[in-house]
């Protein structure tokens, strides 16, 4: 449904976009995901035909967006990083205007703005003005508007950017229950969104694909060894060499910077499951077994780990303000955007 | 075509919800009505000395609709960048323009469709206009054709000058120095044709050509000559066409 081959978006002497190629399926939802200023929004421009790509070929519903820019505009909902609204109109009004300019024909003009309007909650607003609106009523204005002419492909920026978690929610299953009949691409930073929304992920770094794979398989497979996480009531125990001892272990680390509180870091053989061993060894010692649980590497450290696995000579950080290291991952949910 | 109507429909509507139209309108009309007054009240006292100098009937169609439509097209020169200055840039600086660039319509059907918009507030202004003409028409007995040939005249004076505005709005996203340079422009047009007595030949003819408000000049006697149809029509032209190829660059510059 979309395919990007080779595509490449230089600003001078800037490379936004670096030799970038993906496809996406019919019905398929795909995260694009990468820190702010990895040029998400310039993949998404060149594939709304905003602005043309310095090089490669990207084809919209099978129509090039070069060569064929209103057929495959007519196909494109699009969803701005900031929503496109003029601050005069009315909501109705405004969305009438975008229905006239994407072609939706006079006679199923009215009902198409109403039933976009109630799909996406902004009907008790319809006669506001857009200036007056709030963030979240502008972001899900916005949304409406690309749904407008019921486009086959769907590209919204950011969409759940600046709305509160009740509405983040409520967009995230407007968009899953669109997925089938619209084929989507999403872009965002924020983690926990991509795997509740997203079958595949495409993670870009540096206008770079770094990965592409189902939000799964990527955890699993960056992965590597298994971890553990032991909490273990013993002072003054070698508990860490005693851990050591069991078979399948490969390393053991103090789970804290004081390596004096008794946590530890397992890691062990991929596929070789050591709790019931290390259970046995912690009771049989007499020690207190306080806490044991797997430490699954979340999809926000596959992401740390392959936006900054190779960083160029010179340049101190990868991250440009994105995410922090080491920061928990639970406090990152719902993390207000810095761009 | 039904995009551009779309869009033109939209600019027209957008002057008309915010205070702008109304303060264009007012800001035009005022001095006219001035000027219309000062020229009435002129030739009212001369048509009443003329007996005593033995002349005939005074034209109204010279001595006042002529004088008060070339004042008016000084007052449009000033008025015009008010208008077109934030055609381009504030859909730039806002973001709207995204909207615009990524829907199923042509830059050529959006250039045109701010052009027919801005054009459709300035007949809302030259209709305004008329209601001061209609008292002649009360009161006295002016001729319509040359008036007609007026209108025209003014119609595509300040058609070209809406296309250069809207040209100098796609350069920037700010629309004081959209408003500003527009200013200064249609300035430089203006008076470039002052020139046209002290230069020299060559030099005069191209200044009386380059200037906008000189080609008005025969249509305000009443004259409507191709010439200066041509001259407005290509100026429209030029105008909208470097305001497309100003759009297409700044897609590629990004």
């Amino acid at each position: 449904m979309i395919e990007v081959q080779h595509l490449t978006k230089r600003y001078g002497r800037v490379t936004a976009v670096d030799d970038v190629s993906f496809r996406v399926e019919r019905g398929e939802i795909l995260g694009f995901l990468g820190p702010n200023g990895a040029g998400k929004t310039t993949t998404m421009r060149i594939l709304t035909g905003y602005m043309p790509a310095t090089e490669g070929r990207a084809t919209v519903a099978g129509y090039d967006v070069f060569d064929k820019p209103i057929e495959a505009k007519r196909r494109t909902g699009y969803l701005p990083e900031t929503p496109p609204l003029y601050p005069d109109m009315t909501v109705r009004e405004y969305l009438d205007f975008v229905a006239r300019i994407k072609g939706v024909s006079s006679a199923e003009r009215a009902a198409r703005v109403d039933a976009v309007m109630r799909r996406t909650h902004v009907d008790d607003m319809a006669s506001r003005h857009c200036g007056k609106l709030s963030k979240g009523y502008r972001q899900r204005v916005g949304l409406a508007q690309a749904l407008l002419h019921n486009p086959e492909v769907l590209i919204l920026d950011e969409p759940t950017a600046g709305l509160d978690p009740k509405q983040i929610i409520e967009t995230r299953d407007l968009i899953r229950g669109l997925a089938g009949d619209h084929t989507i691409i999403l872009s965002t930073h924020i983690l926990p969104e991509v795997s509740q929304t997203c079958q595949r992920v495409v993670i870009i770094n540096k206008g770079r694909v770094v990965a592409v794979d189902t939000p799964d398989n990527l955890t699993a497979r960056l992965r590597g060894a298994e971890t553990l996480y032991v909490e273990v009531d013993a002072r003054g125990q070698d508990v860490a060499a005693a851990l050591a001892r069991i078979p399948g272990v490969t390393r053991v680390g103090h789970a804290d910077q004081r390596h004096d509180s008794g946590a530890y870091e397992v890691e062990s053989e991929r596929g070789h499951d050591v709790r019931r061993d290390i259970a046995r060894e912690i009771v049989t010692s007499g020690w207190g077994l306080l806490e044991l649980r797997p430490m699954r590497m979340s999809l926000e450290e596959v992401f740390l780990q392959v936006t900054t696995e190779e960083p160029a000579p010179g340049e101190p950080d990868a991250r440009d303000g994105g995410l922090a290291p080491g920061e928990p991952e639970d406090r990152l949910e719902g993390r207000p955007s810095n761009a | 075509m039904r995009n551009v109507i779309a869009i033109a429909n939209k600019e027209l509507r957008s002057y008309f919800s915010s205070p702008m139209a109304y303060i264009i309108i007012g800001f035009f009309a005022l001095p006219f009505g001035v000027f219309f007054y000062l020229y009435v009240d002129f030739f009212v006292r001369q048509s009443m000395q003329m007996p005593d100098m033995g002349g005939g009937a005074l034209n109204v169609n010279q001595q006042v609709i002529r004088n008060v439509l070339q004042n008016a097209a000084v007052i449009i020169l000033f008025i015009m960048p008010m208008i077109t200055m934030r055609t381009y840039s504030e859909e730039k600086r806002s973001g709207t323009i995204e909207l615009l660039l990524t829907s199923p319509v042509t830059d050529v059907e959006i250039i045109l469709g701010k052009f027919f918009g801005a054009l459709g507030l300035y007949v809302v202004m030259l209709l305004v206009t008329l209601l001061y003409i209609a008292i002649l028409f009360v009161y006295g007995n002016p001729e319509w054709r040359p008036l007609v040939a007026c209108y025209l005249g003014l119609l595509l004076m300040g058609g070209s000058f809406l296309s250069i505005g809207l040209l100098i709005s796609s350069t920037t996203n700010n629309q004081i120095v959209a408003g500003i340079i527009s200013f200064i422009v249609f300035l430089m047009l203006w008076i470039v044709g002052w020139f046209a007595d002290t230069a020299g030949p060559v030099m005069g003819a191209v200044t009386r050509y380059m200037s906008i408000t000189e080609h008005f000049d025969d249509f305000s006697k009443g004259i409507i000559d191709t010439k200066h149809i041509i001259y407005y029509l290509s100026l429209i032209t030029l105008g909208l066409f470097l305001t497309a190829k100003s759009v297409d660059s700044e897609r590629w510059r990004g």
